[in-house]
Formats: C-alpha cells, sequence, structure tokens
C-alpha cells in the first residue's frame, strides 16, 4: 500500500484518512472527524440500549458511548483485542470500537471511486466510496452517517 | 422629545448591554411592585410598603428617564405622582390600586416590546392611563399630610378627618410634582450622550454604556444595600462541573487511600475531602434560590382572577424563603400558577355558596413550601368545596379511563389520581381560567420530569390539597449502589425506603400470585421487581443461599421491592446526563463515574414504577389506576360462552377453550377417593363446579363444560350456560381469586373470567397424573410475544405445562431487545396484531436486524387471511396457527422441535 501514500505532511487534510480494520476490512476515518485513538478498558453495558451501543467508558472524566462497530455493520463479534477511536459530535463523546489501528494515509483523490454498485447495503449506508489502494481496497467511513443511524436504530427498536 | 430619542436610538440595532441590565432589573422591580402593591390593598395605612412601592416607581421612572425611555418615564411619572399622594397620607383605594396596577401592566408591555425589538421603544400614547392617574390623584386630592404620627394609630375615622382638614393644601403637591419634572429633567442631559454615542463613535459602544451606568448605580436608592453580583448561569454551571469533577476526583482518591493503610496522604486527603465537600456545599447554594420567587407572580394572580371570578380570595404564603435549585424553580413556576389559578377557579366557590355552606365568604388558598429529608414539599390548599368525587368517578368511566365496574371498587383516593391523567376535566363551564382539560396531567408531567410527584387529597366541602415533593436538587444525589449480576446500578435514596431480607423463615415472605411476585412486608403486599431479568440481564431468582435481598422503594404513593444480589454502599454521584442516543431508555436515568472510575447507571424509579404499577395488578391499590390505564388499550374481539355460576352473577370463559358443552346427569357422576369423576366417551374424567355456589344436584341434568388438554379431559359443572357473544372485551387482570383470571365488562355488566388453567391444575394437580408426553421435560425456551395480557396469562401456563420454559413479552420492542440480549431461544410465538411493531415487522426485523435466520417464528393470528398468511411468510414467520388453536401450536412447536433434534443429530 506504499504506492498510495503520497505523503503524510501534505498540506491538506482532505483526503487524509486513520485507517481501521474491522472484520478484516479496511476502512478509513477522515482524519479530521478522529479526535484520539485509544485502548478501551472497563466499558460498562448499558442494559436495553440496542445492540450496537456496547456500552459507555469513563475516559479522563467524560463519558464515553461506545459503538461497536461490528455489529453495525453485520459482521460476527470478534475476539480480537479492540481498539477504539474517538469522535465527538454536538458536545457528547462517542468512540467507535474496532479490531486495530493502522496508518494515517494520505490518498490522492484518483484513486477515490463510488461504491461498487453490489455492496452490501448495510455497508453503503455507512460509506460514500472507496479508495483503491495496492492490493486491497479502503472504504470510506462517513461518521456523520453511523452516527445518525445509532440514534435511527434506537427509535426503531 | 420622545421623537428625538426615537431617533436616535433608531440606528442601534443591537441592544447594548445598559439596556438589558435596565430590562432584567426593572421586570424584577415591578414583580415586587405588584406583590407590594397587593399587600398595600389589604393594608392601606403601612407606611412602609407605601415608601417601599414608591421607591420602587420612582427608580423605573429615574432609569427610563436617563436611558432615553420617554413613553416609559411619562407614565411612571404619573404613577409615581398618585403614589405620592398615598405616601402623604391620602387613603388608599382599591380603585386606585387597580389604576397602578394597570398602569405596570402597561409598563410591562412596554418593557416586552422593547426587548423584543431590539431597545426600540413602541409608538404609542398612554394619555389615556395618564389621564386617569392625573385624574386619580387630582381628584379629592388630599394635602401632603406632615405629620405621619396619626398615621400610625391607622384609625379610619382620624384619617378621614385629616383628610378633610388637609384639603387646602395643594401648593405643596404642585411643587412636588414640579420636583419630579425636574428630577426627569436633571437626568435628560444625560441622555443624548448615551444615545449619540453609537452613532458617532461605535466602536466605543460596550465602554460608554458602563461609564454611563455606573452614576445611575450611585443614584440608585437600592444600589447602597446590594451586596450582590449579577453572574451569568453559565458561569455558575460551568463553576458547578468542575466541582463535580472535583468531588469525583476526591472520591477516586479516598478509594485508594483506603486500599493502601499505611498512606502519608491519608491527613492532606482527609483536608482536602473536607474542603472539597464545602466547597460542593458552597457552590450548590449559589444555585438555590428562595421558592418565593416562584411565588412573586401569584399573589398578583389570585387577585386579578377574584376579580374575574366575584370570589374574595387571600392567599397565603409560608416558607417562601424555603431555598431550592434555581433550574427546578423555573421548572415548577408554571405547575404552581396553574394549581393556584385551578384552586381559586374550581376550588373555591362563590361568596354565596360559601355563606350557605356556612364558610366566611373569603376562600383562603394556602400555599407552604418546607424541607423535609431532602426533598422539597410544597402544598397548595385552599378550603373550597373539595373534589367531587362523583363527577370524577362519571368523567373517569366516559374517558374511558377505567370501567364502571372497577371505578365502583376504587377509594376515593385513587379516583382522585384521575385528575392527573389527560384530558381530564371536571369543570362543566370552560371558563377563561380553566375547564379545557389540559393542565394537570401537564402539571404531573413537568414534576415528574424533574423526579417529584404530585399527589392530591381533598375532603367534600373543607378543601383540597395538593402535595408537591421535589429533590432540593438534581445535581448530585445520594444514591445506593446496589449489583445484579456482576454490575452495579445506582438506586437513588430519596426514592428507597428499606433493605429486606428474604429468607425462609423470615417473617417477610415472597409468594407468587399467578407469576406475580409480591412480597408480604408487615400488613402490605408489595409488587416485586427483579432488576436483573427487567433490565435484560439474566434471571437470578431463588439462587440466593440466605434468601433474596429486597430493596424496598416508594415513588409517589406506590411501593414495590426491587430484588438485587447485593447491596454496596451509598455515595454522594454526580448525576451525568446519558448521551442523546441512550435517553429513551425509561429505566435510565443518568450515569455516573463511581470512586474507581468506572461509569455506572442510575436507575430511575419512576421507571421501575410504572413497570411495577404494570405489573402488579392488584397487589397495591395506588397503582391500579395506573395499570388499569395501561391496560385500557389492551382491547381484541373475541368469542366468550357466558354461563351462571352461583349467585354472583356471570362468569365467562373464552369459547375457544371449551372442548364440548354437555348436560350430565347428576347421578353419572361418582365420587373417587373423595374427588367426582364421571365416565365420559369411554374414559374417567375429573369433575369440578366452577365454585362453592354452584348448586350439587342430586338428580337431574346439570350443564357440564368440557375441557381438553392434550389428553387431559376434565368437566366443569355451571348452573346454566347463558349465552355466546363475540364482543370486544378488555380484561382486568385484577382478580385475587385463583379460579378467576380477571373481571371484563361484557355487554355492560361486569363479568368475571374463569381460569380454565386453573381449573386443569386442580383437576390434575396430583391424584390424577395422567401422563402427558413428558410435561417435566424442558422442550425448549419459548419467548411468548403479545400485547394483550389476557391472551398471555392464557398461554403461558399451556406452553410451561407443556414443558416449554417461557418468557413473556408485552411488546414486540421488547422481545426484539429480549432476543438481542443474552438469553437464547428455541423458537418465538408471537401475536400478529399487536400495538405498535406487528407480529410481521416483528419478524422482518428478527431476520434482517437481528439475523436470526434459524430462529423459528411461529404467529398467532385471529383470521386465516391468505394474503396475511402470505405477507407473514414473506417477513418471515416459520409457521401460522389460529389464535387458540392449542394444539396447532404445540403441534407447531413439536414440529420444530423435531426439526431441532435431526439438526442436532446431524
Amino acid at each position: 500500500m506504499s504506492a498510495a501514500v503520497v505523503n503524510l505532511e501534505g498540506p491538506s487534510d482532505a483526503h487524509q484518512y486513520v485507517t481501521v480494520r474491522i472484520g478484516g476490512q479496511l476502512f478509513g476515518l477522515p482524519i479530521s472527524a478522529v479526535n484520539e485513538v485509544f485502548v478501551p478498558d472497563r466499558i460498562t453495558p448499558v442494559p436495553l440500549a440496542s445492540r450496537e451501543i456496547d456500552g459507555v467508558l469513563n475516559l479522563r472524566g467524560r463519558i464515553v458511548t461506545m459503538i461497536d462497530m461490528r455489529r453495525l455493520l453485520g459482521l460476527k463479534d470478534g475476539t480480537l483485542a479492540r481498539m477504539a477511536v474517538g469522535i465527538e459530535r454536538t458536545g457528547e463523546a462517542f468512540a467507535l470500537l474496532i479490531d486495530g489501528i493502522g496508518d494515517v494515509l494520505l490518498l490522492d483523490p484518483s484513486t477515490y471511486d463510488s461504491n461498487p454498485p453490489n455492496l452490501d447495503e448495510e455497508w453503503t449506508q455507512f460509506s460514500e466510496g472507496v479508495h483503491r489502494l495496492e492490493g486491497e481496497l479502503l472504504v470510506v467511513l462517513d461518521v456523520e452517517r453511523v452516527l445518525a443511524a445509532i440514534g435511527g436504530a434506537r427509535s426503531a427498536a | 422629545m420622545a421623537p428625538a430619542l426615537q431617533i436616535h436610538l433608531n440606528p442601534v440595532s443591537v441592544m447594548d448591554d445598559l439596556l438589558r441590565e435596565f430590562l432584567t432589573e426593572t421586570g424584577e422591580s415591578l414583580d415586587v411592585a405588584d406583590g407590594e402593591l397587593l399587600k398595600l390593598e389589604t393594608d392601606p395605612n403601612n407606611r412602609d410598603i407605601l415608601n417601599s412601592i414608591f421607591r420602587l416607581v420612582h427608580t423605573i421612572k429615574g432609569t427610563c428617564g436617563f436611558i432615553g425611555l420617554a413613553r416609559l418615564a411619562r407614565l411612571a411619572h404619573a404613577a409615581e405622582t398618585l403614589m405620592d399622594e398615598f405616601r402623604n397620607g391620602r387613603p388608599v383605594k382599591s380603585g386606585a390600586v387597580d389604576l397602578i396596577l394597570r398602569t405596570i401592566d402597561r409598563i410591562k408591555l412596554i418593557l416586552a416590546e422593547i426587548e423584543r425589538s431590539d431597545g426600540v421603544e413602541p409608538p404609542g400614547a398612554d394619555e389615556d392611563l395618564i389621564s386617569a392617574l392625573e385624574a386619580e390623584a387630582a381628584h379629592e386630592a388630599p394635602a401632603p399630610l406632615p405629620a405621619p404620627a396619626p398615621l400610625a394609630k391607622a384609625e379610619p375615622a382620624i384619617v378621614v378627618a385629616l383628610e378633610r382638614e388637609l384639603l387646602p393644601g395643594e401648593v405643596p403637591l404642585d411643587e412636588l410634582e414640579r420636583m419630579f419634572r425636574e428630577t426627569a429633567v436633571e437626568a435628560r442631559p444625560k441622555v443624548p450622550t448615551l444615545a449619540a454615542a453609537p452613532t458617532l463613535v461605535p466602536h466605543m459602544l460596550a465602554a460608554t454604556p458602563e461609564a454611563e451606568h455606573a452614576p445611575a448605580t450611585a443614584l440608585d436608592p437600592a444600589a447602597a444595600a446590594a451586596q450582590t453580583i449579577r453572574v451569568s448561569v453559565s458561569v455558575l454551571e460551568h463553576l458547578m462541573t468542575m466541582v463535580s469533577e472535583l468531588v469525583l476526583t476526591r472520591n477516586q482518591l479516598m478509594e485508594i487511600s483506603r486500599r493502601n493503610e499505611d498512606s502519608d496522604y491519608k491527613s492532606p486527603l482527609q483536608r482536602l475531602s473536607t474542603v472539597t465537600g464545602e466547597l460542593q456545599e458552597a457552590v450548590m447554594r449559589t444555585r438555590m434560590q428562595p421558592i418565593g420567587n416562584a411565588w412573586q407572580k401569584l399573589p398578583r394572580i389570585v387577585r386579578d382572577l377574584a376579580h374575574e371570578l366575584g370570589k374574595h380570595i387571600e392567599l397565603e404564603q409560608h416558607g417562601a424563603e424555603t431555598e431550592l435549585d434555581r433550574q427546578l424553580l423555573d421548572q415548577i413556576k408554571d405547575p404552581l400558577t396553574h394549581m393556584v389559578r385551578n384552586s381559586a377557579d374550581h376550588g373555591l366557590e362563590t361568596p354565596g355558596m360559601r355563606r350557605l355552606a356556612g364558610k366566611p365568604e373569603k376562600g383562603t388558598i394556602r400555599l407552604s413550601a418546607y424541607h423535609e429529608g431532602g426533598h422539597v414539599i410544597i402544598e397548595i390548599s385552599d378550603d373550597g368545596r373539595g373534589l367531587d368525587v362523583a363527577r370524577i368517578r362519571a368523567k373517569t368511566i366516559e374517558n374511558g379511563l377505567c370501567s364502571e365496574a372497577d371505578a365502583a371498587r376504587m377509594t376515593d383516593a385513587q379516583l382522585y389520581r384521575f385528575i392527573f391523567h389527560a384530558g381530564f376535566s371536571t369543570a362543566q363551564q370552560v371558563t377563561s381560567v380553566s375547564g379545557r382539560g389540559v393542565g394537570m396531567d401537564v402539571v404531573r408531567c413537568n414534576i415528574e420530569s424533574i423526579g417529584g410527584t404530585v399527589d392530591v387529597r381533598s375532603k367534600r366541602g373543607e378543601g383540597t390539597t395538593f402535595t408537591i415533593k421535589i429533590p432540593l436538587t438534581l445535581a448530585i444525589v445520594p444514591a445506593l449502589i446496589v449489583e445484579i449480576t456482576g454490575e452495579r446500578f445506582a438506586l437513588p435514596q430519596t426514592s428507597v425506603v428499606e433493605l429486606v431480607r428474604v429468607r425462609g423463615d423470615s417473617e417477610h415472605s415472597l409468594s407468587f400470585i399467578k407469576h406475580a411476585h409480591v412480597l408480604r412486608l408487615r400488613d402490605r403486599l408489595l409488587p416485586i421487581i427483579d432488576l436483573g431479568s427487567v433490565m435484560g440481564l439474566s434471571c437470578h431468582w431463588g439462587e440466593h443461599p440466605d434468601g433474596e435481598l429486597i430493596v424496598v422503594m416508594q415513588v409517589g404513593n406506590q411501593r414495590f421491592g426491587v430484588v438485587v444480589d447485593s447491596v454496596l454502599h451509598t455515595e454522594e454521584i454526580v448525576v451525568k446526563p446519558l448521551a442523546s442516543v441512550l435517553r429513551g431508555i425509561s429505566l435510565i436515568s443518568g450515569s455516573t463515574i463511581l470512586g474507581d472510575g468506572r461509569v455506572i447507571m442510575i436507575i430511575d424509579p419512576n421507571g421501575l414504577s410504572q413497570y411495577a404499577a404494570a405489573r402488579s395488578d392488584k397487589t397495591d391499590e395506588a397503582s391500579k389506576g395506573e395499570a388499569l390505564a395501561g391496560t385500557a388499550a389492551d382491547s381484541n374481539k373475541m368469542s366468550l360462552l357466558l354461563c351462571r355460576a352461583g349467585a354472583q352473577g356471570i362468569k365467562a370463559v373464552p369459547l375457544a377453550l371449551v372442548t364440548r358443552l354437555e348436560e350430565l346427569d347428576a347421578g353419572e357422576v361418582e365420587l373417587l377417593s373423595d374427588r367426582s369423576v364421571a365416565q365420559y366417551r369411554g374414559t374417567l374424567i375429573p369433575i369440578l363446579y366452577a365454585n362453592d355456589e354452584v348448586e350439587r344436584k342430586t338428580s337431574g341434568k346439570q350443564p357440564l363444560l368440557i375441557f381438553s388438554e392434550g389428553e387431559r379431559t376434565m368437566g366443569l359443572f355451571v348452573d346454566q350456560i347463558v349465552d355466546i357473544v363475540e364482543t370486544e372485551f378488555e380484561l382486568k387482570l385484577s382478580s385475587g381469586a385463583p379460579d378467576i383470571m380477571g373481571g371484563a365488562i361484557i355487554n355492560g355488566t361486569a363479568t368475571e373470567v374463569l381460569d380454565v388453567a386453573h381449573f386443569m391444575q386442580r383437576a390434575f394437580g396430583d391424584s390424577f397424573d395422567i401422563p402427558v408426553g413428558h410435561p417435566r421435560e424442558r422442550n425448549g425456551r419459548l419467548l411468548l410475544v403479545d400485547d394483550n395480557a389476557f391472551h398471555r396469562a392464557m398461554l403461558e401456563p399451556v406452553l410451561k405445562g407443556n414443558g416449554y420454559s417461557v418468557t413473556t413479552c408485552t411488546s414486540a420492542t421488547e422481545a426484539l431487545v429480549k432476543l438481542s440480549g443474552e438469553a437464547r431461544f428455541d423458537a418465538v410465538v408471537s401475536e400478529v396484531d399487536m400495538r405498535g411493531i406487528d407480529g410481521i415487522g416483528f419478524a422482518e426485523r428478527v431476520r434482517s436486524e437481528l439475523h436470526m435466520h434459524d430462529l423459528p417464528i411461529i404467529a398467532m393470528a385471529s383470521g386465516r387471511n391468505p394474503d396475511s398468511i402470505e405477507r407473514g411468510h414473506l417477513a418471515g414467520f416459520t409457521d401460522y396457527v389460529a389464535k387458540f388453536d392449542r394444539n396447532g401450536l404445540l403441534a407447531a412447536l413439536r414440529e420444530f422441535a423435531a426439526h431441532e433434534d435431526k439438526e442436532k443429530a446431524a
């Protein structure tokens, strides 16, 4: 994938992604959306919450709502050691539970493609497109839509 | 003068700080003036009051003139002139007070307009009021009274005499007026400066008002007393958050120090802890305000109402200094106002009626507030006519909130509670004040939303008392930390009454009434909630060697027990709101961070009480109104067999459960080891009587209902078969008797529905142990989904009797939660027609959202409409059975079980 890495100190972060692995697939989160990356510890489950919400935890005095990305994407629960990507929206702290964190990549728009039409609908609702990397594809996660889906899932359940 | 000023002010589109401050301050002053004036009306010779109102009006006038609000200044001036008359000894008359109140109203109106239009005084004239004020001042105008001493005696005769005597003294009044005009003029020169400043040097805008403001405060007569400063609420909120964090950190440190015995940190930590505690208290105090602030407007409202309604009303206030959280204060203002209006309008009678009732013509509304155990109690009571139970009962039935039979059985206190239901008003006439049927439910919602409760007591002819109980603050609450299946939860201590450990040999015991767990505690029966299973964690019933640990909680009038695994400790917790995506969970009100840094959930006692009310049925009378309201919508058409059994009247049995109707000759009934049996179609079946009152015929034929379940068949004697009706009926699971499932209104008559399962159990309980498959054997775990309480109650014993372990859900939503939880189910039996998500929607979700593609879902439907069956199959139903086709259902389940076995074998 190194060919796709143009320059880490690029002037714009428009196409800079934090890469994460969820169920074997490589995903990219726009770097501007990511607050921090941490190892989740002592997650408290929230009874009666929707399935995608793994629970809440205390991150330096803030209560963070943990979103289980595997469940959200309809993947089987994993046994891998998990990592979390902290994001923030309207003053509330969320974190996406993922399998592992990868490099930060600066990707050229020329490698960008919209979602293949046969991509699972469960995934297209969280993604706008993919980047063609050497050897594999990177699915661009839309953080806003992920958070909206959590709220939506709750009102439906 | 006025137009010129407006032209200068107009370019200032954004209100400057000075003006904003003026608006706030004046608003407050006016509220005070309102109250003072009313006091003056009742106590016209109180010089202190007179002086304080005069000062208020004067301050308003002065500030208005200063700030360039000419219209306001003129109005205030006219009012002040009249006030000065009073101050100088003229007797205060109701008409004059009215006039001044009207003036104050007008001032408020103008102020509101100014606020809306960013500081521009609205055009318009107040000549009507001003001339009225001037006329009043000039009319029978007395002279200023130089000697206040005789006034202090407060003897009306003297006052009148003095008034006459001083008639000639009009000159000083004029002088006084001139003086006031001069005061206004004196302020005026500053006005253009202020008004012009923004236009000329816009960047100086911020500085100028402050500079101008300094002399203004100096002129303010009240300023000398001001030991207070204005701090914005957001600063206080921030301070509060920081202190909360500090408290948490302190708790964490304390936790660490507890683990390390010989720590040098111990004593400084102790001090830190004390200081933190004090700091917390001090910051909390900044949020506290006397409740009187919320009452301020009430005297005026009551006075106006009294005039409008032609009643004499006295408003008593007690404990206005009682403090509570500012946030809460805002929240109860409206409910309080509403309730006081209600008391004035509905509660108190007209003077004529009061006289007839032998009461003083003047009615009293009493407001009182006091602290009690971490709560503020506010009572609003009147000495009026009291609530009309008959009317409430009629209205309750009319609105379908409960059946006639239930209403007849309810106590007055239970019926009173219906006034808090939506759309409930007993006022026969809709007045401008009340009677629109909105209100008390809103009051209840508002109060409950801040963790409070509201209750009502009433005595016919003697009055009504509303009691509001609200917590002192919402930010920090003492909580009991409990553990359930390894998870810790916080129970707000304000709702906890006591802890009870129930062992086999203890005086308190747990009982089961038809699957409902109840605790016998002293003389009360309390419904029991197993927090573990309610929360979708696992159920721990009866696994504790030392007996069950039960936290007895109370919300409003309702008491209930909560089963927990262990109680850890109590702690002052800082409530942190849940993320917005989690706020819909009714049983959880928030979260907090414990001393060890772990987040735990705070249980919402209100949510629990609703849960208990929905489940407890008859166990707690107070909850009954709620429970009934909850089941009111539980309706469905079904065929019922009506029969007579004993003198008590008609009993009903769902026709679907009756296999045959027979008539049996009394001679055919034989006794076999103390039990009645009869030959029926070649086998011996047990025979029971529907109840003790059913006639035991010795000869002749008697109607017999035949019930069958699998290979078990039994007969039930009744007195008479009456009818078969198809009716829409609502079952109220409210029976104490074991043979009665509940009551229902059928064709307008209260009818008890017999519990067939109970008779089957009695018939086959022990001695008639006919083997039916292997009922004790666990066939599998079923999830039963049906929003109809009756159907659930009917099916559950059948399924259990056939060896399935059954979990019931009252809605598809609940079922989805259960399915996504820890527990695994072998099959789901679901009703198709349900409120909210229906069976088809439920099946779709199970398949698409939960990805349980292999889970058998058996649908129960009333009709076998081919279309809906097709739709059901598409949605993911495994099989369809008709409702009440129990054999069909069992067959379908057996088929699925066999299927499972095959899979296991494969």
